[in-house]
């Protein structure tokens, strides 16, 4: 059958048509239409059950998955960019365990920072951690690799990373999708047990093992059919994209050209085919990659010094920021395509809060009150509360991670700053904000935490959050003191009492929790729209 | 066939709805569609903007290259001007006339205007008080707008029609007969 579908239901499809178990995610963007994807299939119950309700965090969600996996199932994980840093330890751990079942990493980067704080590459992460990585160049084909993921997966036994970035996960094409999908694994217990118990004495023989496997990862990539070279006309000059950088190299590209072009695709790097590339004359190699110069560095020791490498760090492509095929365009020699001047009445618009919102109503108690202190340090979080920092608020003076408004807000208090307040969303709390607040209760820092509660997780479109209707138990079990766990409607017509309670806990000498709570404007619109 | 079409308005009214329209037509035409969509925090009020591309042919790059749209259609004026790079020299802007404010700083809206009118091939349109003429909600300006792209699409009335027919469906007679009341409104608008 043939469908439109974004990247990220590409990928979702492939893995429920390659006998999917269990989908393990936290919500984030440009990962989330994967899980959603899955949920909404199953919600339709056609489909044999799968696993695929929210996880607390991206680290939750790898161990889960792994777990799946040790069981002989198939587990697809999914995340964010970031979120590979959230479950880095997992992760690492899990390419020298290996796999029993087919074990899939979805990395969704997002270079330009679309919705990000940073523009990390996880093809380093696949790296570091010795594992093949997968990088489709275009929709169709991030559906049939996500199939060949787990034939990869279980065949090395290993987790395989695939990794997507922006436009791929957010753009629609037409995919035609099997019309034999592959059933569910029943459990079968891994053979050997130990290869899962990383003791030292174990997880030598394994990190040795993982070692010795990757020159059959390198030769797969060159043999597996992903990776494509073809040799041009012109003897000197060679092109090297990977993933959706092929396309804006085909968009742009004129026959007489002649280049020799390799599409990379899979990881370890073939190095055959590079070398195969040389051998054929290739004087210059311009590498065109989506997010940072991994490739762009590792080749340099693959070819002989006399070979140039072109690319983001010698400045023929932009440094920072996704390609586009304006900017290959012109890495390629060509002249820019006629076109208008920008329009200079055009002004920017920035992202708001919706109005009705009730984090505008917590800002607007919670700037009052911090205006009648001297020096107020308000640390945020990462959602749609950290658009607190933009006009009309200004109302942040950090934001870093997620869970960082907690700990950063105890560090500083530790160093002697009142009021110190952090404000951190229901779901990051519960994502990476529980543990943080633990530490303040221990030392019963002089902090206010602000848990800015709209039952949801907001930013990434309501997704369902794991704390919803215990946030108050939650902080009384990490310790936090009855009576300094408040809870108010960030309503206007409160104000004066959400004010009054803000002003309480500023003055009390340790750890307080305010919890702000009423529900997004969006779910309450769709909760609505669903009961009539 | 090829046509690249940037679609732009403020996260919240309804640009991808026009795109759904559109692509599931182009489908039924047997043309190929890469249609990159905005999601995430843009989508809060925000600026936002999807690149559609339609072709008979294999297409590439999902991002359209400056100064290779065919079409801006837009849903706010002074987000139409904020593609013009993006617009080939002999393209068309159709866009609301209607204008968006939720920043302070928002230009002189005759101004705004004036430069849309100012292009040559332009359609602008008070697409809210057509839909309200149609007899169709508020929400269905952006058909109203679909509807008066119709010409530069490259896609015959009847198959955007059919393809609306096909959307909406599952929503009921009633919702489909609004928004074709709406494409109909615009689409004589501008013959």
């Amino acid at each position: 059958m043939k469908y439109l579908l974004l990247g990220d239901e590409a990928i979702a499809q492939g893995a429920i048509d390659a006998g999917l178990s269990g989908v393990y995610a936290y919500p984030g963007t440009p990962s989330t239409e994967i899980t959603e994807y899955i949920q909404h299939q199953q919600s339709k119950g056609t489909h044999p059950s799968i696993f695929c309700k929210w996880a607390t965090n991206e680290k939750t969600a790898m161990e889960a998955a792994l777990g799946m996996a040790y069981m002989g199932k198939r587990a697809l994980v999914c995340m964010k960019h970031v979120g590979m840093n959230v479950c880095a330890d997992a992760f690492m751990n899990a390419a020298i365990t290996g796999v029993n079942g087919g074990l899939v990493v979805l990395a969704a980067d997002d270079p330009s920072m679309h919705s990000s704080q940073n523009e990390q590459d996880s093809r380093f992460y696949a790296k570091f951690a010795m594992i093949p990585c997968l990088e489709p160049s275009n929709q169709q084909e991030a559906y049939d690799i996500t199939r060949y993921a787990f034939e990869l997966s279980e065949q090395l036994k290993t987790p395989i990373l695939l990794r997507v970035t922006t436009r791929m996960a957010h753009s629609r094409a037409i995919v035609e999708t099997t019309n034999e999908p592959m059933p569910q694994k029943t459990m079968r217990l891994p053979e050997d047990v130990k290869r899962f118990i990383l003791l030292p004495a174990f997880a030598r023989n394994n990190y040795a093992h993982l070692v010795e496997m990757q020159k059959s990862f390198g030769e797969i990539s060159g043999q597996a059919g992903w990776n494509t070279y073809t040799k041009g006309s012109c003897p000197t000059k060679g092109i090297l994209t990977t993933g959706i950088a092929y396309n804006y190299l085909m968009e742009n590209y004129q026959p007489q050209m002649g280049y020799s072009i390799l599409k990379v695709v899979q990881y370890p790097l073939p190095v055959a085919m590079i070398q195969q590339m040389v051998a054929d004359g290739v004087q210059e190699i311009l590498v065109m990659e989506e997010g940072q110069p991994v490739v762009e560095e590792m080749i340099r020791g693959m070819v002989p010094s006399t070979v140039a490498i072109k690319g983001r760090l010698t400045g023929d492509l932009p440094r920072v920021g996704e390609l586009t095929p304006d900017s290959v365009r012109l890495a390629l020699g060509l002249e820019p395509l006629p076109q208008h001047d920008a329009d200079a009445l055009v002004v920017s618009r920035p992202p708001a809060l919706c109005q009705g919102c009730g984090h505008r109503d917590v800002y607007a108690a919670l700037n009052e009150v911090a205006r009648e202190y001297a020096s107020p340090r308000i640390f945020g979080d990462i959602g749609c509360y950290t658009l607190g920092a933009l006009s009309p608020f200004h109302a942040l003076h950090a934001t870093v991670e997620m869970g960082a408004s907690i700990t950063m807000a105890k560090g500083a208090a530790d160093a002697g700053q009142h009021p110190a307040i952090a404000i951190i969303g229901d779901s990051t709390f519960t994502h990476s904000g529980m543990t943080g607040l633990l530490d303040c209760v221990n030392s019963n820092a002089n902090v206010v935490v602000l848990i800015s509660d709209n039952l949801t997780t907001g930013m990434t479109g309501g997704q369902d959050s794991a704390g919803t209707g215990r946030i108050e138990q939650i902080c009384y079990g990490l310790g936090v003191a009855q009576e300094h766990v408040r809870v108010v409607v960030p309503l206007p017509k409160n104000m004066e009492e959400i004010k009054n309670i803000l002003r309480e806990e500023i003055e009390y000498d340790g750890t307080s929790v305010v919890i702000a709570r009423r529900e997004c404007i969006q779910t309450l619109k769709r909760h609505l729209k669903a009961k009539k | 066939m090829k046509r690249d079409i940037i679609l732009a308005g403020v996260g919240g009214q309804g640009i991808l709805s026009i795109a759904t329209v559109i692509g599931d037509a182009a489908l039924s035409e047997g043309l190929y569609l890469k249609q990159a969509e905005v999601h995430g925090m843009s989508q809060r009020g925000g600026d936002v903007q999807s690149n559609l591309r339609l072709s008979s042919e294999p297409i590439h790059s999902d991002l359209i290259p400056k100064g290779g749209a065919d079409l801006i259609i837009s849903l706010e004026p002074m987000e139409a001007l904020r593609y013009m790079e993006y617009l080939k020299e002999d393209g068309w802007i159709v866009t609301s006339s209607v204008p968006f404010v939720n920043i302070p700083n928002y230009p002189a809206l005759e101004e705004v205007l004036a430069h849309v009118q100012a292009f040559e091939h332009h359609v602008l349109l008070d697409v809210e008080q057509l839909a309200k003429e149609a007899g169709a909600p508020a929400q269905a300006a952006n058909m109203v707008l679909l509807g008066a792209s119709i010409p530069m699409l490259g896609i015959e009335y009847d198959k955007v029609i059919a393809g609306v027919k096909r959307i909406f469906e599952r929503k009921g007679e009633k919702v489909v007969s609004a928004n074709i009341a709406a494409i109909e409104a615009g689409y004589k608008a501008v013959k």
